[in-house]
């Protein structure tokens, strides 16, 4: 352990070898357009009912949300779903209660169970954890305009699947996706030098979507595109509920700071004009 | 206190009167607050202001977030999602004390390059600048501390790292390294003392801006010429300054306002931008992530750090030299805390007479390849450690030595420096004419 621990930090140094760092293959994050995305950009609570839905559907048999309370369901700025409805939904969920010993029912107060699966990620900060499609390069005006690009990934990960490269053995475990980056790669898809010859790798997960996997109450289209992006947009939402709050703030702040400001410019010119281009007596 | 001669406060009612003779606190409020400044300092010179409004917010919502947070290795994770989920207004108090520390760092910077090009840091000002410098230091550790605190990915390997550091220095190193960490990994026990740190050095830092502020009010401010305030009576000391309030209270607030709309902007809008996104996985030991970065303002100096490999001659030398005991990662240490060193005692590297960079035609040449110098290290020091990366990283960092080491004393006696103004009042009427018959047309060259 400790042996291992002053390895990664001469790597991390740079005194170590620097190849074993470039192991893993290119991926390619498509640029989804997400109704959050820029100043301006709010969420859209039909779209993360529906997200809510697919999670609850699909994603939960193995993915689990251990962060995010269940009341927060009925937020405002998050899927805004009433009191009631919230309380019908929690009971689905098994919860395991310390003061009982035992299992019960799950209540709003409750978090979402976390995942059943141990190599299945918890997706609380999913599109936190996995932001960066839209920098942090350069003076990340992209950024602003466009958000941390966590819920591209997601989207572009659950849309990524696709059939396996000739160079790869039938038997090869996992499922191939052109957007995973840290799967296995079989040794047929490597150059001589060990560089991947494929775009993304083999993801344990397999394909989760397949299209018209659930029925939407309202009526939208439940094709793998439209289902990927409503779960990736509830992912968003897991990971920042607060973002319409946060924006708004950030709105309120920046117009007050600029009034203060051109107040205190004025006051500033007022008071120094005596001094600079004084008459002479 | 200031060697600028100016009007004192004077107790006027009885109770003033009473105060006073028993504890001057309102004489010596009106002395700071009232201090001559020079009357033709830049934009340059506000950075002050706004690295004293950081240290009071960084405190003010450091304390209201510690009431939140749990120091344990199993619970800071998840201690920090329940501020960002269940707190009233959580998620506004850590986005602003995580960029707040992202806008000390932007104006430190700022103030030191400004230093640096203005001379500063040159007698009789030296003690201001080393105690700037012992704040830098105390900033970077209590930055570097906090960062580790929400326990993640980056929180940990970059505390793995950076103790890591102190395990290369020969002999004492692992025994250092192991009472720095409270045990042989980062584990609960570094977390712990981590945090304790964190919440003491910020009132150390604070102590230590007093002694700043008390420093450079004894000398009284340095300006954009260089040229010091003249002293003989208090008339001729009013030409060349202006009472601290209002003037530059006021000038210093409207850019504060400025400086933080911006910075709000960015709290707002994209406040993870400059933290790294492997941060939001909760930390594991047994995972290392693919590129371990620190946060942007350690970026010239981990450059510096990686630059010094075991294929560089310098360091070739240095292990022969003493037989293998400064090895490459040794020496990578001693140039990154070298980097730092040398700037503290620029007061003494620096030979030439003239204070200001205004007047040195061949320093302002030198003076902005530094500055280029200083951006292409933080650049570097966010890349992998390889070709070409880690060539230029050596280049850039032999320039930053350089520059302290060589370029400087030697300029001082090379360079011919051009005339400076003879009072701070020429160069600010040189600027602002006076008015002969109140138009500007008018303006005629000071008498």
């Amino acid at each position: 352990m400790i042996k291992k621990l002053t390895l990664s930090a001469l790597v991390a140094l740079g005194l170590g070898t620097t190849g074993a760092l470039a192991a893993g293959g290119e991926a390619h994050v498509e640029d989804f357009d997400f109704s959050f995305e820029g100043p301006f950009g709010a969420y859209d609570v039909n779209q993360l009912q529906r997200g809510l839905q697919i999670y609850t559907e699909i994603c939960s048999a193995c993915h689990g949300l251990k962060f995010v309370p269940i009341r927060t369901l009925a937020d405002d700025g998050g899927p805004s779903m009433p009191e009631d409805q919230v309380r019908e939904y929690a009971k689905q969920f098994e919860v395991f209660d310390p003061e009982l010993d035992d299992f019960r029912e799950a209540t709003p107060v409750d978090h979402f169970p976390a995942s059943s699966l141990d190599n299945a990620p918890d997706l609380s900060l999913m599109a936190k954890k996995r932001a960066g499609f839209h920098g942090p390069y350069g003076l990340g005006i992209n950024q602003f305009f466009k958000g941390i690009g966590g819920p591209e990934y997601i989207a572009s990960l659950l849309t990524g699947y696709e059939e396996a490269p000739d160079c790869a053995p039938e038997d090869f475990p996992g499922s191939y996706n052109k957007v995973f980056a840290s799967g296995g790669i079989p040794d047929s898809c490597r150059d001589e030098e060990g560089h991947s010859t494929v775009t993304g790798s083999w993801i344990a997960m397999a394909p989760p979507l397949a299209g018209d996997d659930v029925e939407f109450a309202d009526g939208h289209e439940a094709d793998v595109h439209h289902e990927a992006m409503d779960v990736a947009a509830f992912l968003m939402w897991t990971a920042e509920p607060k973002m319409m709050a946060r924006k708004q703030a950030g709105f309120a702040g920046v117009i007050f700071l600029t009034l203060l400001a051109v107040l205190l410019y004025l006051t500033n010119k007022r008071l120094w004009a005596s001094v600079k281009y004084k008459r002479e007596d | 206190m200031s060697g600028i001669p100016h009007d004192h406060y004077e107790p006027k009612s009885g109770a003033e009167k009473w105060l006073a003779r028993r504890l001057p606190v309102v004489g010596l409020l009106y002395d700071t607050l009232m201090i001559p400044t020079p009357k033709n300092l830049n934009w340059m010179w506000i950075w002050g202001i706004v690295l004293t409004f950081c240290l009071a917010l960084q405190i003010v919502t450091g304390i209201v977030l510690v009431m939140h947070y749990t120091p344990h290795v199993d619970l800071a994770f998840s201690s920090v999602e329940h501020i960002m989920r269940d707190v009233n207004g959580g998620y506004m108090l850590r986005y602003l004390h995580a960029n707040g520390a992202s806008l000390f760092f932007v104006a430190v910077y700022a103030h030191i390059f400004r230093g640096l090009y203005y001379g500063s840091y040159k007698a009789p000002r030296e003690i201001t600048w080393i105690i700037g410098m012992l704040i830098y230091l105390l900033m970077m550790a209590t930055g570097f501390m906090g960062y580790v605190l929400p326990w993640g990915q980056m929180s940990f390997w970059g505390a793995t790292v950076i103790t890591g550091l102190f395990g290369a220095i020969p002999f004492v190193g692992e025994s250092l390294q192991t009472f720095l960490l409270g045990g042989p990994a980062v584990d609960n026990a570094t977390l712990n003392r981590f945090f304790s740190l964190h919440y003491l050095l910020p009132f150390v830092i604070a102590g230590l801006v007093i002694v700043h502020i008390w420093a450079f009010h004894s000398t009284g401010n340095n300006n954009p010429t260089g040229v010091e305030v003249r002293r003989g009576s208090k008339e001729e000391a009013q030409k060349d300054t202006l009472p601290f309030w209002p003037y530059f209270v006021i000038k210093d607030l409207f850019a504060l306002a400025v400086i933080l709309a911006v910075f709000f902007a960015i709290v707002g809008f994209m406040p993870n931008y400059l933290g790294h996104p492997d941060n939001y996985i909760e930390a594991n030991p047994l995972a290392t992530p693919a590129h371990i970065v620190p946060e942007w303002y350690f970026l010239p100096f981990y450059a510096i750090l990686r630059a010094f490999t075991s294929d560089v001659w310098v360091v070739q030398i240095a292990s022969f030299v003493t037989g293998g005991i400064i090895d490459a990662k040794f020496f990578g240490v001693l140039a990154m805390f070298g980097a730092i060193a040398v700037m503290a005692l620029v007061p003494w590297l620096d030979t030439s007479s003239v204070r200001s960079g205004r007047y040195r035609p061949m320093f302002k040449w030198w003076f902005a390849l530094l500055v280029i110098d200083f951006f292409a290290l933080m650049w570097l020091g966010a890349m992998p450690a390889e070709e070409p990366y880690a060539s230029f990283s050596l280049i850039a960092s032999a320039y930053w030595f350089a520059y302290f080491l060589v370029i400087l004393p030697l300029l001082g006696v090379i360079e011919k420096p051009l005339p400076q103004p003879a009072t701070i009042e020429e160069d600010f009427d040189a600027h602002y004419a006076p008015k002969a018959g109140g138009s500007k047309a008018a303006a005629k060259p000071a008498q």
